[in-house]
């Protein structure tokens, strides 16, 4: 069976790539934030897995709007980098795997969740920055193959809060139903506070972004039964994002072990969030 | 265990550019549903179709050209040509497919706050600097 041995929650704000990639790291602005990083790095360098998935939204990069997946999931042998606007981040193509890829979608339509499946995608900044938050100098290569989740948050309605969630749930019996043997890391990205738009752009609420952070670890139940609306009046209208976090939390067992969380504001017009936990039960962190 | 519930947030007042829909009630929080995605699909593609060189060339050579071959209405047409960002959302854009217009000219996404709350960049990028905007 495969294993979930750890689930990482980051935001994936672009300009925290492109800070990378134009070498602003020690940059007085972002300094903070990438310190904040130091820990998470070093421990998760020490646990690679055979596979990771990561849970994001793409963002008018792999596609538009004429299809809206609510859910969907990569199965393709390969994902290349998405051309934003200006070039492509300097950063690998990612190796996909379709094995387990194919096995999550048979597992997850078997238990309802009724996903879009992309065999061809381009990935965008949401996919890449949390790849980078994890590996700052990945080389030629990422450290292993991984495998796309998206989740419709840009065109309301987005799926419930208590919905991904569940998805989540169901995308750890899927993992462990997997017959090969495999080590599987989650990274739910996204988030936090921010709003992009609107009169209220630039809207940032430390106390919720504290909360969130304490209960993805001890009381995701709690975040679950939130509505939209709460999440919107919350988080700010970009913020609702956070659902991504469910579905990365929901993989994991409910007793795990916090390695690491920061927190930061802003990184653009976002406060920016990691979170590291450990699922490997009975192990030290 | 269990960490409570959410904490409270107070109502903040009306403000200035309140004209997109307004499903929450929830007051300068433009949400972009269904319906406002419907309303602005072709300007939203225009903006999608912005990210390749070729095409940005072609759009800046013929602004107008360009945004009747992608079928959008005068008034859509109108906003992209004056950069009314504010319109743009307020006739169906939605902010990351807007973004793509507004990184052509050189725009970042504090040049478009400053323009959305009417604060203008650089107090924008202060406030954000200073811990960010809060309700109230
Ligand atoms: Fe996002």
């Amino acid at each position: 069976m495969a294993d979930v041995i750890w689930g990482l929650a980051t935001s994936h704000v672009p300009s925290i790539g492109a800070a990378m990639d134009r070498g602003k790291t020690e940059d007085p602005n972002w300094k903070a934030l990438f310190d904040g990083y130091a820990p998470a790095r070093a421990w998760l360098a020490e646990h690679r897995p055979d596979v990771a998935i990561v849970v994001y939204n793409d963002h008018a990069n792999g596609i538009d709007l004429d299809f809206v997946p609510t859910f969907g999931l990569g199965t393709a042998e390969q994902y290349e980098v998405a051309d934003e606007g200006f070039g492509r981040r300097p950063v690998p193509d990612v190796v996909g795997h379709p094995e387990l890829a194919l096995h999550l979608v048979q597992s997850l339509v078997d238990e309802e969740f009724d996903l879009t499946v992309f065999q061809e995608l381009h990935v965008d900044h949401g996919f890449t920055v949390p790849l980078s938050v994890w590996t700052p100098d990945p080389g030629d290569a990422w450290p292993c193959p991984v495998i796309p989740l998206l989740v419709n948050v840009i065109q309301y309605p987005q799926p419930t809060a208590a919905r991904c969630y569940a998805l989540g749930r169901a995308l750890g019996r899927a993992i462990r139903s997997y017959p090969g043997d495999l080590t599987v890391g989650v990274l739910g990205t996204g988030g936090m506070s921010h709003q992009l738009a609107g009169a209220r752009a630039g809207f940032i609420n430390p106390e919720f972004d504290a909360w969130w952070m304490e209960a993805i670890h001890s009381d995701p139940a709690a975040l679950a039964a939130l509505s939209r609306e709460e999440l919107i009046r919350q988080a700010g209208a970009e913020g609702i994002e956070l659902i991504m976090w469910l579905v990365m939390r929901g993989a994991l067992d409910d007793e795990i072990t916090k390695v690491h969380s920061d927190y930061f504001v802003p990184a653009s017009n976002t406060a920016a969030g990691i979170a590291l936990f450990d699922n490997r039960s009975g192990q030290p962190g | 265990m269990t960490t409570g519930t959410a904490p409270s947030t107070r109502q903040r007042g009306t403000s200035m550019s309140e004209t997109a829909p307004d499903r929450f009630g929830l007051p300068g929080t433009p949400i972009f549903d269904g319906e406002t995605s419907r309303r602005g699909l072709r300007m939203n593609k225009l903006f999608m179709s912005l990210r390749t060189a070729e095409n940005r060339e072609r759009f800046l050579a013929d602004e107008a050209a360009y945004c009747q071959g992608f079928g959008l209405t005068p008034e859509q047409q109108q906003a992209v040509l004056d950069r009314d960002w504010q319109a743009m959302i307020d006739l169906g854009g939605s902010i990351f497919y807007v973004y793509k217009l507004a990184m052509m000219d050189g725009r970042s996404m504090q040049y478009l706050g400053g323009v959305f709350t009417g604060m203008g960049e650089e107090d924008f990028l202060a406030a954000m600097r200073a811990g960010g905007r809060r309700d109230g």
